[in-house]
């Protein structure tokens, strides 16, 4: 051991931040509370009256006749790789805007879509990923209602991005929001969390992983449609970007609602837990494209749940916690060790850790 | 998981609380080195669940949070050059500089980029010829080896395009410059288990002779923790003071050999600034003489710079288990993880981030 001198521990700080963004950084577009600042601190006052009236998955424009509402939702695509075990861009594209429709219980119409192609795109590709898109939207029982395409030169973009705007009908008597969830509901997620998230991380950095793990991109609305039949819905959400642990807070701050969540109940696929132990996620924050979580009251919380374990796309629908009360938006984790902790949003890019 | 499921067991963790429970007789100031750790008992929810005689306090173990302001500000300034391809782990990106971050640099046009392993630098130097390749070789002893590994494989191809920034420190002294402050009331500490791994624990053996003070080398799983804690407080009800191994599946006394030759290859014991502590003596590990050319900042020369330092922040006192990160009157208010004021709410390690995510 080396002699010491006593280190001087007097006037010991920490560094001034630089606490304005000047511009935008990969983070604002993580799902996480930078994107929220990026909404609430940008678009919202600079949009001013014509700004969005809710932040739900998509809007409900009330018609002239009574009861009748249409639902409208827009969402752009960039992923890189293009492909991936489970889907590309174009499955993603169609399965990510039928699905905010979804979310507010619409039953999806027709879909618009926008590319934005980089010269030099082999015509191959596009063709797989149109073909793709094909077979979602006949899965989803939709159409392509318009479309639009602009060419911008190598290096504008990265080969292909895409926008996808629905249009949906919410059916008499359904109210589903953000802002509905109340004291007693009861929270399922629909199926195994961050499958999505870990395939594309792991195809994109070629991190090896030896596992089927696969995306789990799909269209919900057949899915939600079977719930709505089975009972009352109060809040519908697909945790994509951000992860469940995200949507959950943005919950229960728009109905300022205390929920709890039991860690033991979430259904975690091993290959998915191994990678996230390994590059020091949680999976709670990683995106999921093919899954949902509905808070749903306790009177019908048995019967939506035993209806999505028939379906397809639900059959690992599971109880994960519960709304404990009103007044104060909170997300309260039930250790599995039987401790509790807070969940908050990701502040910005998920970050492998360092040791 | 297999090896990990064992070590998360609820009916092993309320055995161990109970024991605990039983044994600990009055007031004791135990300090987690490691920002792994840290996490870890705010994660479980753990620490929620231990007597209240028992205080825990956070060490200065998270690699992001220490380096200093200084290196930040000239990796900033190396990655701003054109001619740069500038490589770190991603958490080093967020952290604040004077006046900007790493990631900001790379929204206005420089090139950043995440890598997972300093060897991807090496292969990124290898495909750029033209271009330069800087690796910012934060962390302890852990990361060390890989960073000599990189530095030493660039020597053997002949690869004069790769250089790195040195801020790598080492557990020991920092341990020592805690003890040997006056105001010091640690009274038992959890070593890093996987620096441990690395280095063995055959250096903390002086350190708990001469300062008296229980040092239990203790991994990272709730069942691990509540192990250490266990015997750490065994030792200080029992007045002993000695270097124990609760993470024995990892660790032995003599570490890894292989690794500690990588790092006495590239590296020699500097003294290096700790950030929010200040200059502690032989701490760090800077490159060799014979090693130079790697060295980026005399590569660059990059000079000239001013760093400043906030008021407001108390990271220094909290990263020497000193006050609390709840004690600091900014936290949750002035510094939040997306607006931090220092570097322990940055980091994924970060004591104040660990609060702030679990605890508030």
């Amino acid at each position: 051991m080396t002699t010491m001198n006593k280190p001087d521990f007097a006037g010991a700080t920490c560094p001034t931040p630089h606490q304005a963004k000047e511009t935008v950084l990969l983070g604002h577009g993580s799902g996480g509370t930078l994107s929220r600042e990026l909404v609430e601190q940008v678009f919202l006052p600079e949009l001013g009256e014509a700004a969005p009236r809710t932040l739900d998955d998509a809007a409900i424009i009330e018609t002239a006749e009574q009861g009748q509402r249409l639902a409208l939702s827009t969402d752009s695509h960039v992923v890189e790789p293009l492909f991936f075990p489970g889907g590309d861009i174009g499955h993603l594209a169609v399965c990510g805007t039928v699905n905010d429709l979804a979310m507010m219980g619409a039953r999806p119409l027709a879909l618009t879509c926008g590319f934005i192609l980089e010269e030099g795109l082999p015509f191959a590709t596009l063709r797989q990923v149109l073909a793709s898109m094909r077979a979602a939207a006949e899965e989803a029982g939709i159409y392509f209602a318009a479309g639009d395409t602009k060419v911008v030169q190598r290096g504008s973009a990265d080969k292909m991005f895409i926008n996808t705007s629905g249009l949906g009908v919410v059916d008499q008597g359904v109210q589903i929001s953000g802002a509905n969830a109340r004291p007693g509901d009861v929270i399922i997620v629909s199926g195994t969390l961050g499958d999505h998230g870990i395939t594309v991380l792991a195809t994109r950095e070629g991190l090896g992983f030896e596992t089927d793990l696969a995306s789990d991109a799909a269209p919900l609305n057949h899915l939600v449609q079977a719930m709505l039949a089975a009972g009352t819905i109060h809040v519908l959400r697909d945790p994509t970007r951000g992860g469940l642990a995200t949507s959950l807070v943005e919950i229960s701050e728009q109905s300022q609602v205390t929920l709890l969540i039991e860690e033991d109940k979430l259904p975690v696929k091993p290959a998915v837990r191994a990678a996230c132990e390994m590059l020091g996620f949680d999976p709670l924050f990683i995106a999921n494209e093919g899954k949902l979580v509905a808070f749903v009251p306790p009177e019908d919380a048995e019967a939506v749940l035993a209806t999505m374990r028939q379906t397809k796309y639900g059959e690992d629908a599971t109880i994960i916690g519960r709304v404990l009360e009103a007044g104060k938006a909170q997300v309260q984790l039930q250790t599995a060790i039987g401790g509790t902790r807070l969940l908050d949003m990701l502040p910005g890019e998920l970050l492998p850790r360092i040791c | 998981m297999k090896h990990l499921d064992e070590y998360r067991d609820p009916a092993q963790v309320k055995t161990l609380l109970r024991k605990i429970e039983e044994l600990v007789s009055q007031h004791w100031v135990i300090m987690e080195i490691c920002g792994g750790q840290t996490h870890s008992f705010l994660r479980h929810g753990l620490n929620a669940l231990l007597p209240p005689q028992i205080e825990l306090v956070h060490g200065p173990g998270c690699p992001v949070c220490v380096t200093p302001l200084e290196q930040i500000d000239k990796a900033i300034a190396i990655a701003s050059r054109p001619e740069v391809i500038f490589t770190s782990y991603g958490d080093m990106l967020r952290v604040p500089g004077s006046s900007t971050d790493l990631f900001s640099v790379r929204a206005k046009g420089s090139d950043v980029r995440v890598v997972y392993s300093p060897l991807e630098a090496v292969q990124l130097a290898e495909a750029h010829p033209d271009k330069e390749v800087v690796f910012f070789a934060i962390g302890f002893e852990t990361t060390a080896p890989a960073n000599a590994m990189a530095v030493l494989l660039a020597q053997r191809k002949g690869i004069t395009n790769f250089s790195i920034i040195t801020a790598q420190v080492r557990v020991p002294p920092a341990m020592e410059a805690i003890l040997q402050a006056e105001s010091c009331r640690v009274q038992g500490f959890l070593a890093a288990g996987h620096v441990c791994a690395v280095m063995g624990f055959h250096e903390y053996l002086p350190l708990a002779e001469k300062y008296q003070v229980p040092i239990m080398v203790t991994g990272f799983e709730p069942v691990d923790l509540l192990q250490g804690l266990y015997a750490t407080i065994r030792q200080l009800e029992g007045g002993q003071a000695l270097v124990e191994n609760q993470y024995q599946r990892t660790v032995s006394q003599q570490g890894n050999t292989a690794a500690q030759q990588s790092i006495q290859q590239a590296f020699r014991a500097v003294d290096r600034k700790w950030r929010g502590i200040g200059t502690i003596p032989q701490s760090g590990w800077g490159l060799r003489s014979e090693l130079a050319a790697f060295d980026a900042e005399l590569k660059f020369e990059v000079q000239g710079l001013l760093t400043q330092e906030s008021p407001l922040c108390i990271a220094g006192e909290i990263l020497q288990g000193l006050k609390k990160t709840v004690e600091c009157p900014a936290f949750g208010k002035e510094c939040t993880p997306q607006n931090p004021l220092g570097a322990p709410m940055v980091s994924s390690e970060g004591a104040c981030a660990a609060y702030y995510r679990y605890h508030r």
